[in-house]
């Protein structure tokens, strides 16, 4: 047996996992947990579409071993929206359409999430550099930037 | 059924309208299913072993000792995947890329796979099996392939479109030839002539999803196929095809896709994971490293360009004349020929000729991406343009305006010209406040034009009435940028319901009829067409239905906003049936309510685009940075404006990072020396100013509510805008794509020593 036993909380919940020692963070969360919202676009750390948040730190899961989820805190999109409520930036994303393939949107909104946690009120220049680890090759950004400012407004309360 | 597609003035209830798409809540929980999110059981991890050389005859592969790798239960080669493209040389070519044969044509070019138990197992297979390659002289430049001693890719290949054939084997594979009058005779009417050679460097579509499939062959010969493409039904058969499978004996089911532009309108693993399946037994699932998308798969052409336009004193063009060569990796393809179509298709000219070049070198096969082949050649033409203008002392628009294509321009490709939309979207230029803005130093504006053909095509689309009234749509072309959302607004258009009571679904290849790839901007023009016809059909069978409720002849039945109306002398007072209510009599009035559509989409009209961009540009280091940019551009109707916008400024980005940054960096040793997103930098949030967008509506006469596809154009101007930009800005002429900061300061180099 050369399979590592992880056991870590996702999304609040207490998850064991067996995983081989080169698996990273985001294969375990794919492959062995069926948790494929977070997505492999580059396997390098460089498109951040895997992003997730470990102990409340923004990492791309790429670039994390599952062996180091050891009784570590992750959150992933699994978890964004509570039960049938989403998430101000998951309303806000869909609603400015600011997704066309969708598949680089969890990694953007955990990216933003992180964001709007840390710096509730963020100038267009703060949104674009907290957001500059995130590849779309869609939208240009354009909507993406505004859905995050008006979810910033939503969340303060506005 | 008779459907008649010609456009009619209409007031629109839905379209138009910015409804959340349908498939939005299932993307922002990640919930859709991608390329590589779909599971099998028993399924089984795939991995492809690639040339490390750039041109090598393969004189041997050993196999053994992956084999007896303990895990390992497929191996495979070329020798796996027979033949069976009977003198077809296109299907030959795909076969060729899938799995190398004789010889690796490019750093990257598959040689073998495996499946194995896991990926851990499949990678250190491919570790175990052994190639021995004879390395060949190799040819990467677009213009060094062209010289007369260059290596050879093929020793075969003789250029074709020349009488008589030529004796000796070249690279380039095919001449083509395009434009009307006496170019000769024009440029001797020109008071100024500008004449310059441009070059555009090889770029990747960037799709952030890598190429993923899951393939399982059956012990019956049937087979299914999961997988993120732009036409599950053309993969069907190219697949088929090649593996000698009956066309309905293999599924294939589109993943949602993250991101194609046209780089998912070709296979590339997808042969070769159901060979795989084929042989191991068991399904495998088969996903592309980001290094093997940038090395095996999509990349668009180099090319290199020579222009010459002459133009009389008042402004008038006489003569335009474009040499286009462009790179199509080791196969022929039509690259160079749509450069040349597309290159002045933005002019009424009287004389002009357009010569491509299809250009064969040591590179990945060349792919479709975004109006393949027209960002390049426009470039090149509406650099001349502006600099011509210049030279002219007129304005660039002004100047473009008075030689613009109209309605009844016979085009330089050789159609004649509808109602389009070049002059709308450059007086729009014209008269756009950014035109006015004031500039800063070291601050340069340009504009350019663009052009692309859309496309229509084969397209089959079913319309299913529920019991309680509320609408499936299953359509057969790919979503890949809010589509079910369009779609289901023109049904909900068309019957006279609510946008709320369409769902639509794209159908696998076995539920519904043969649809052609999502390309050529066809996705909403086709489809939305195929939707009305269909609707049409089931407003048929609903006002059948309703006259049989009523007993009441059906030609006294007529349909108004969601009901069925009786009209004529004697029915009066009947009151109308909703669709609600002639859906939940159906049982008892003939049975399930559908409407099916067939058809080929004639009439994709022509589109046009005119972009506005900003720039800085630091002297001491080279480095730009846009400022503004503004894309205008005619979608006969936005059926969805918010992903109409979208397409405008993701085709606007696309053309920022192939203007500025991004291109393949080849060694001495051919090989691809940037093969991630860290060295090959696409745009990211912060190097991006928001993107504003005109939408025009000039109606396509061949839609019946008037829609022009509109997703390539936007890609067409931004490497000429920002050309012109930032020529405009550092005061001399860049003519080599990417403008990147070496690049510059070494026009500004060449500006000092004049």
């Amino acid at each position: 047996m050369t399979a590592i036993a992880v056991s870590t909380t996702i999304n609040g919940d207490d998850v064991d996992v067996l995983c081989q020692t080169e698996e990273t963070l985001l294969d375990v969360l794919r492959d062995r947990l069926g948790l494929t919202g977070a997505k492999e676009g580059c396997g390098t750390g460089d498109c951040g579409a895997c992003s997730v948040i470990l102990d409340g730190r923004l990492v791309c899961s790429c670039l994390v071993l599952g062996a180091e989820a050891e009784g570590r805190r992750i959150e992933t999109i699994e978890g964004m929206a509570k039960g049938d409520e989403l998430h101000p930036l998951q309303t806000s994303f869909l609603e400015h359409a600011a997704l066309q393939c969708g598949v680089c949107t969890p990694g953007f909104l955990i990216a933003a999430k992180d964001l709007l946690e840390r710096n509730p009120d963020p100038s267009e220049e703060e949104i674009r550099f907290a957001l500059a680890g995130n590849l779309c090759r869609c939208t240009g950004y354009d909507k993406i930037v505004r859905a995050v400012q008006d979810a910033a407004t939503v969340m303060k309360g506005g | 059924m008779n459907f008649d597609a010609k456009f009619a003035v209409k007031k629109f209830d839905s379209v138009g309208t910015r409804p959340v798409r349908p498939d939005g809540v299932d993307k922002v929980t990640g919930r859709a299913r991608y390329g590589a999110d779909f599971n099998m059981p028993g399924q089984l991890a795939g991995a492809v072993l690639r040339s490390p050389h750039a041109h090598a005859k393969i004189k041997k592969i050993d196999v053994s000792k992956a084999v007896k790798l303990k895990g390992v239960k497929a191996v495979i080669t070329a020798a796996d995947l027979p033949d069976l493209t009977d003198g077809d040389s296109g299907l030959y070519n795909i076969l060729d890329n899938c799995m190398a044969r004789d010889k690796a044509l490019y750093d990257g070019h598959a040689v073998a796979a495996v499946a194995a138990i896991d990926a851990r197992t499949a990678r250190e297979a491919l570790k175990r099996i052994k190639v021995s390659y004879q390395v060949l002289p190799h040819v990467i430049d677009v213009d060094e392939a062209v010289a007369p001693k260059a290596p050879l890719v093929h020793e075969d290949v003789f250029t074709a479109g020349i009488d008589p054939k030529p004796k000796k084997p070249s690279n380039v594979a095919k001449r083509s030839e395009y434009g009307h009058g006496d170019v000769e005779k024009g440029f001797k009417q020109a008071d100024f002539i500008v004449e310059r050679r441009y070059r555009t460097e090889q770029t990747h579509q960037g799709y952030i999803e890598p190429h993923a499939c899951v393939a399982s062959y059956n012990a019956d010969g049937t087979a299914d196929m999961w997988v993120c493409t732009q036409g599950h039904f053309v993969f069907r058969q190219t697949c088929a095809d090649l593996l000698g499978i009956d066309v309905s004996k293999l599924r294939v089911t589109s993943s949602e896709i993250g991101g194609g532009f046209g780089g998912k309108t070709h296979v590339w693993i997808e042969p070769v994971a159901l060979a795989l399946s084929r042989k191991a037994g068991r399904p495998v699932k088969l996903v592309m490293p980001r290094e093997d998308v940038f090395r095996a798969s999509g990349p668009t052409s180099a090319t290199s360009i020579d222009v010459r336009i002459g133009a009389r004193k008042d402004g008038t063009i006489t003569a335009a004349q474009a040499d286009l060569r462009y790179s199509c990796g080791p196969y022929q393809d039509m690259w160079a020929e749509l450069g040349a179509m597309t290159s002045f298709a933005c002019y009424d000219l009287a004389n002009v000729k357009s010569v491509g070049h299809e250009v064969l070198v040591n590179r990945p096969k060349s792919a479709a991406y975004r109006a393949p082949s027209a960002p390049m050649a426009a470039f090149a033409v509406e650099s001349a343009i502006d600099e011509l203008a210049h030279q002219i002392g007129l304005d660039p628009v002004e100047f473009r305006i008075k030689n613009a294509a109209k309605e009844g321009t016979k085009s330089s490709y050789g159609p004649v010209y509808g109602p389009i939309g070049i002059g709308p979207t450059l007086e729009a230029a014209r008269d756009h406040p950014h035109m006015a803005a004031p500039l800063g130093a070291n601050q340069g504006r340009g504009m350019a034009c663009g052009f692309w053909f859309n496309f229509g095509g084969q397209t089959c689309t079913d319309l299913n009435i529920g019991l309680d009234g509320t609408v499936t749509l299953a359509v057969g072309t790919v979503d890949v940028g809010g589509a079910r959302a369009s779609l289901s607004l023109v049904a909900a258009e068309e019957l006279g319901i609510s946008y709320d009571e369409v769902k639509a679904v794209v159908a696998d290849t076995s539920t519904l009829g043969y649809n052609d790839m999502t390309d050529g901007s066809r996705g909403t023009f086709s489809s939305s067409m195929a939707t009305i016809s269909a609707a049409r059909n089931a407003i048929a069978v609903m006002k059948e239905r309703a006259a049989a409720m009523w007993d009441i002849p059906v030609e006294d039945v007529a349909w108004e906003k969601g009901h069925a109306r009786a009209t004529g002398a004697g029915h009066g007072n009947l009151p109308p049936l909703s669709l609600k209510e002639i859906a939940a009599a159906a049982p008892k009035t003939g049975g399930p309510i559908a409407g099916h559509s067939e058809l080929v989409a004639d009439g994709a009209g022509v589109s046009f685009a005119t972009h506005i961009c900003d720039i800085e540009v630091d002297p001491e280091t080279g480095a730009t940075k846009v400022l503004r940019y503004t894309v205008i551009q005619d979608a006969g109707k936005a059926v969805h404006p918010d992903y109409v916008e979208g397409q405008y400024q993701g085709g606007a980005a696309q053309g920022i990072g192939w203007a500025l940054n991004e291109e393949y960096i080849y060694g001495e040793d051919g090989r691809l020396q940037n093969p991630g997103f860290l060295d090959y930098r696409i745009p990211v949030c912060s190097d991006l100013p928001m993107i504003d967008t005109q939408i025009l509506e000039i109606p396509n006469p061949n839609h019946p509510y008037g829609v022009r596809g509109v997703g390539e154009t936007s890609i067409v101007p931004p490497l000429a805008a920002i050309a012109n930009a930032v020529s405009n800005a550092v005061g001399v002429r860049l003519a080599h794509i990417p403008m990147s900061p070496p690049r510059i300061l070494s026009a500004l180099d060449t500006k000092k020593q004049d």
